[in-house]
């Protein structure tokens, strides 16, 4: 399965989380806060904390950790508050 | 509508089904993962069989899904609605968080909620760096994706959950730099279990994580905390200390220890969404139930973690005592389910001397700096906190976080609540927990007309029918 | 602080209304005690949007009160500035302007005929054109047939601008006391006002303000004056932080018609507008049932229809909270502002609807004019309690 990360290809597998493609690609931040500007990536791990969030295919505010990835998907940083586009 | 509604597919969830559909009822089973489980019997995703670990309640076989039991993945249940006779449940399935999801809702006359529970991370300078993980996290990722969080792991926190989430990231390749257990070392009753945690039936596979680590040469310090995490853009380093009674770190044993993640947990914090906006009544931060599991409210059921932290055996067996009763509701012949409920009792008696043997100590505060943030979505500091109360005399949850701005932000204080709750001095655990909205979805995905659904039939489903095997 | 035996003015509720009230008389030299059954500023003022309009009333009464109270606002704000210092009159004002959409050409007339009807009471009300209200409004529905600016409507944070004004009162001398409910008013042999009934106790005082809002009611009844205050429910929906969207106060043309409603039925109208925090916040709801703060989805569907019609942006943005409170409803729709001809020294402080932050500071000034025995400033008669909408029979016996 092929997946985009920022544009790069990476290598994914059906079952996989999105935070599980990127923290196995060596990613460990995906977002920047709204006010800080601070780097966040995966945090609960469960869905509860909402700190992991990340672009898939043009819709932000998406949990890395509970989105299963799939074929084709272009999954994006995040920075501060998005509108889908 | 004659059918139960089970929320969550954990251990009570999963319990909870069966013993309904044993019963010739049928089941709705309703959970946000694509795979049954919950955060205990956490599958690997990337595997495409179910190997669900033998559930509790039936130590001698695989869960399989009954067959009267409709299983709804991916389904993320945002509303419960009170209506005549009974309740409706406003779900979403499909890919998590997408605007293409299908929307469902179920109506029935018998609700049982096992929404379970998350971990409780408490706050220290550096926490919100990445690198830094909940407990839960760590063990998802390796049990679920197979990746550990990190090579260098410092695991801390409280509670003998800590040794399976280390154990987890030592099978997945990582190095656990040490376990630090800020109240007394597990181990102490482990080997020579005594008391009310004499034959606790998880302590053999405690005493197995404890080997595991053992073997690894991973140091366990009690009484010991990371008091913070350092690092430009991720973890590079965290403070390590002991820890007095309260908590509060002894002076001069700080030490700076190599690390680039660290996975925290302090116990957990129940779901309560979904049974706060049902109107159960909770009783010291968790919904009480009756001997049946029943709620305050008619037709709504708890079990599992939500009614008390309590660990996955007690989980199955209130949820094997709440899927009975539900039945029951629905009309069906049962028995009191005299063994369940005795091994709830049991569970019980285990979650209270747990709950006593590792509490969270007041002392945690004293780690926060001025400036720590405490909500991490609105990057909210301890400083604002103490101004609300201090300058403004806040004394509710609701001018809190309009003051200060805490649990204002995505997770809606589901992470904040209880430490910010705590930090304001206010004693409610729960102040923060009401969240009509269970989980969040797109405006589109509200504006959508529902699914039609027949609404819930009193007189038939008071009709028994129940089929006694 | 030592705790205050006896005042001069209890002030009944530290909502918006009462921290108003408290903060006038405190002004007037008067020592004033606040009491709330619960915490300051933790009910009706923590679930409003902080609205202060002009825009959303035909000319009458409560326009003069809107008009008077948009204008003190910002000097109150100042006055409280200097009294307390930066961060305590910290309120988060925004005079960030109003825009009426009209989406449906058979609104088109009537908008222009309130515009006119407002610009003649005095109200900046500037009509524009599709294009004009896109200008000024870009991610506005391309459906739009015709609006109208209103540079005077504001935005504050209710709960700290309660507490602002109750901090004033406590740095006059008064108290404001949290958890402690008043069961009642207690009368000395000539039937006036000697002090409040609170659990086991009496406090001396030589006045009550009733300034409890939706529960108004309850107190009137317990004080043996009873007036027609009802709640009416509102709920409103909150989006997930986003970046700056929607710039002014925006609503719908009908939106006046449903807050002057009466009905008890469901009324739904969009009013969608953005908080300080980057969320959005998406009204207005109507309905009355009684205390019930049962969630109902068939409402949020349609709050959530309503705002993608006037903002289809929005249609993919998160939703991440519903909440609800109670406005205070009179059947006439106007506020109570006055004394109980029945109860010498009950005054009462209610019925604000969904107003009552916009209409507080003049509020306040009006009772305390009037308690004061100051020419108020403006006619307190469309307000007193004696109409027929609002009281209900005659004192009932003590």
């Amino acid at each position: 399965m092929r997946v985009t990360w920022d544009g790069r290809e990476v290598e994914a597998r059906p079952g996989q989380t999105v935070a599980g493609v990127l923290i196995a690609n060596g990613v460990r931040s995906w977002r920047t806060t709204r006010a800080e500007g601070r780097p966040r990536g995966l945090f609960c791990g469960i869905g509860v904390c909402f700190d992991c969030l990340v672009r898939v295919n043009g819709v932000p505010d998406v949990r890395a950790c509970q989105r299963l990835v799939a074929d084709g998907d272009d999954i994006r940083p995040q920075r501060g508050a998005e509108l889908p586009s | 509508m004659s059918r139960v509604v089970v929320v969550g597919g954990g251990p009570a969830g999963m319990a909870a089904a069966e013993a309904a559909a044993s019963r010739g009822v049928e089941v709705v089973l309703i959970d946000a993962a694509p795979k049954l489980g919950g955060q205990y019997h956490r599958q690997d995703g990337l595997s495409s069989e179910d190997r669900l670990a033998p559930s509790a309640a039936h130590a001698d076989r695989r869960w399989t899904s009954p067959e009267n039991v409709e299983h709804v993945p991916d389904a993320s249940a945002w509303a419960v609605e009170a209506v005549d006779g009974g309740h409706r449940v406003h779900v979403r399935v499909g890919l998590a968080d997408d605007p293409s999801r299908e929307g469902r809702v179920f109506a029935t006359r018998a609700l049982v909620l096992a929404t379970g529970a998350y971990d409780r991370a408490l706050p220290f300078p550096g926490w919100d760096l990445p690198g830094v993980f909940t407990a839960g996290a760590a063990q998802a990722l390796a049990k679920g994706q197979g990746v550990a969080v990190g090579d260098r792991v410092v695991v801390g926190g409280t509670g003998p959950f800590l040794l399976p989430v280390a154990s987890s990231l030592v099978g997945v390749g990582a190095r656990v730099v040490e376990v630090a257990e800020a109240n007394a070392a597990v181990t102490g009753w482990l080997s020579r279990p005594t008391g009310a945690m004499a034959g606790w039936s998880k302590a053999g596979e405690l005493a197995r994580y404890a080997g595991v680590l053992a073997r690894h040469g991973v140091p366990y310090r009690s009484r010991t905390a990371v008091l913070a995490a350092h690092g430009a853009e991720s973890v590079e380093s965290v403070t390590v200390a002991r820890l007095d009674r309260d908590w509060s770190p002894v002076p001069g044993t700080e030490r700076r220890v190599e690390a680039d993640a660290v996975a925290v947990g302090f116990g957990f914090t129940p779901q309560l969404e979904l049974a706060l906006a049902a109107r159960c009544r909770l009783e010291d931060g968790f919904v009480a139930v009756d001997a049946a599991q029943g709620t305050s409210v008619d037709g709504v059921f708890a079990a599992g973690e939500l009614t008390g932290i309590g660990g996955a055996d007690l989980a199955a067996a209130e949820g094997a005592v709440a899927g009975f009763a539900a039945a029951k509701r629905l009309g069906a012949v049962v028995e009191a389910p005299l063994r369940a409920m005795s091994r709830v009792r049991a569970g019980r008696r285990f979650a209270r001397a747990l709950a006593a043997a590792y509490p969270v100590r007041s002392g945690w505060q004293d780690w926060l700096r001025d400036d720590t943030v405490v909500c991490r979505c609105e990057e909210v500091a301890k400083r604002a906190l103490y101004r609300a109360v201090d300058e403004r005399d806040v004394g509710a949850a609701g001018p809190l976080k309009l003051v200060s701005g805490a649990g204002l932000g995505l997770c809606q204080g589901r992470i904040c609540g209880r430490n910010a709750a705590e930090l304001a001095g206010l004693d409610d655990p729960a102040a923060f927990a009401k969240r009509p909205i269970a989980v969040p979805l797109r405006l589109s995905e509200l504006a959508e007309e529902s699914r039609a659904e027949a609404p819930v039939d009193a007189e038939a489903a008071a009709r028994p029918f129940g089929i006694d095997r | 602080m030592g705790r205050i035996e006896s005042a001069d003015v209890v002030v009944v509720g530290a909502g918006i209304i009462g921290a108003a009230c408290a903060e006038a008389l405190s002004a007037a030299g008067l020592r004033v005690l606040v009491l709330d059954r619960g915490a300051p500023a933790a009910a009706t003022t923590a679930s409003g949007e902080g609205n202060v309009l002009v825009s959303d009333k035909g000319p009458g009464p409560e326009l003069d009160l809107a008009v008077a109270s948009r204008r003190r606002w910002p000097d109150l704000i100042d006055s409280l500035r200097e009294e307390l210092g930066d961060e305590l009159a910290r309120v988060e004002w925004e005079p960030k302007g109003g825009l009426m959409v009209a989406t449906e050409p058979e609104a088109v007339g009537p908008l222009a005929a309130l515009t006119r009807a407002q610009r003649a009471a005095g109200i900046e009300a500037v009509d524009l054109d599709a294009a004009a209200a896109r200008d000024m409004e870009p991610h506005l529905t391309e459906r739009v047939e015709a609006a109208a600016h209103y540079p005077e409507d504001a935005q504050l944070q209710p709960v700290l601008a309660a507490m602002a004004l109750l901090a004033a009162v406590r740095a006059r001398g008064g108290e404001v006391r949290g958890g402690v409910e008043a069961h009642g008013v207690v009368y000395d042999p000539g039937g006036a006002v000697c002090g409040v009934r609170v659990d086991g106790d009496a406090i001396p005082c030589g006045a009550v303000v009733n300034a409890c809002g939706p529960w108004a009611g309850h107190l009137s009844v317990a004080a043996g004056a009873p007036v027609e205050v009802l709640p009416r429910r509102g709920m409103v929906l909150v989006t997930a932080p986003l970046p700056p969207v929607v710039r002014r106060k925006v609503y719908a043309a009908d939106y006046v018609a449903a807050v002057a409603s009466g009905a008890v039925d469901l009324q739904v109208s969009p009013v969608v507008e953005s908080t300080a925090t980057g969320t959005v916040l998406i009204g207005s709801s109507r309905r009355r049932v009684g205390f019930d703060d049962a969630l109902e989805v068939e409402v949020l569907q349609r709050l959530a229809r309503s705002a993608i019609a006037l903002f289809p942006v929005l249609s993919g943005v998160p939703v991440m909270r519903a909440y609800g409170g109670f406005r205070p409803y009179t059947p006439d729709h106007l506020p109570v502002i006055g004394e109980d001809p029945r109860t010498p020294g009950l005054w009462h402080a209610t019925g604000h609807e969904g107003a009552g932050i916009g209409l507080a500071p003049a509020t306040g000034r009006l009772l305390a004019d009037l308690m004061c025995g100051r020419e108020p400033e403006l006619d307190a008669m469309p307000f007193r309690v004696d109409r027929p909408a609002v009281i209900v029979g005659s004192a009932v016996e003590r």
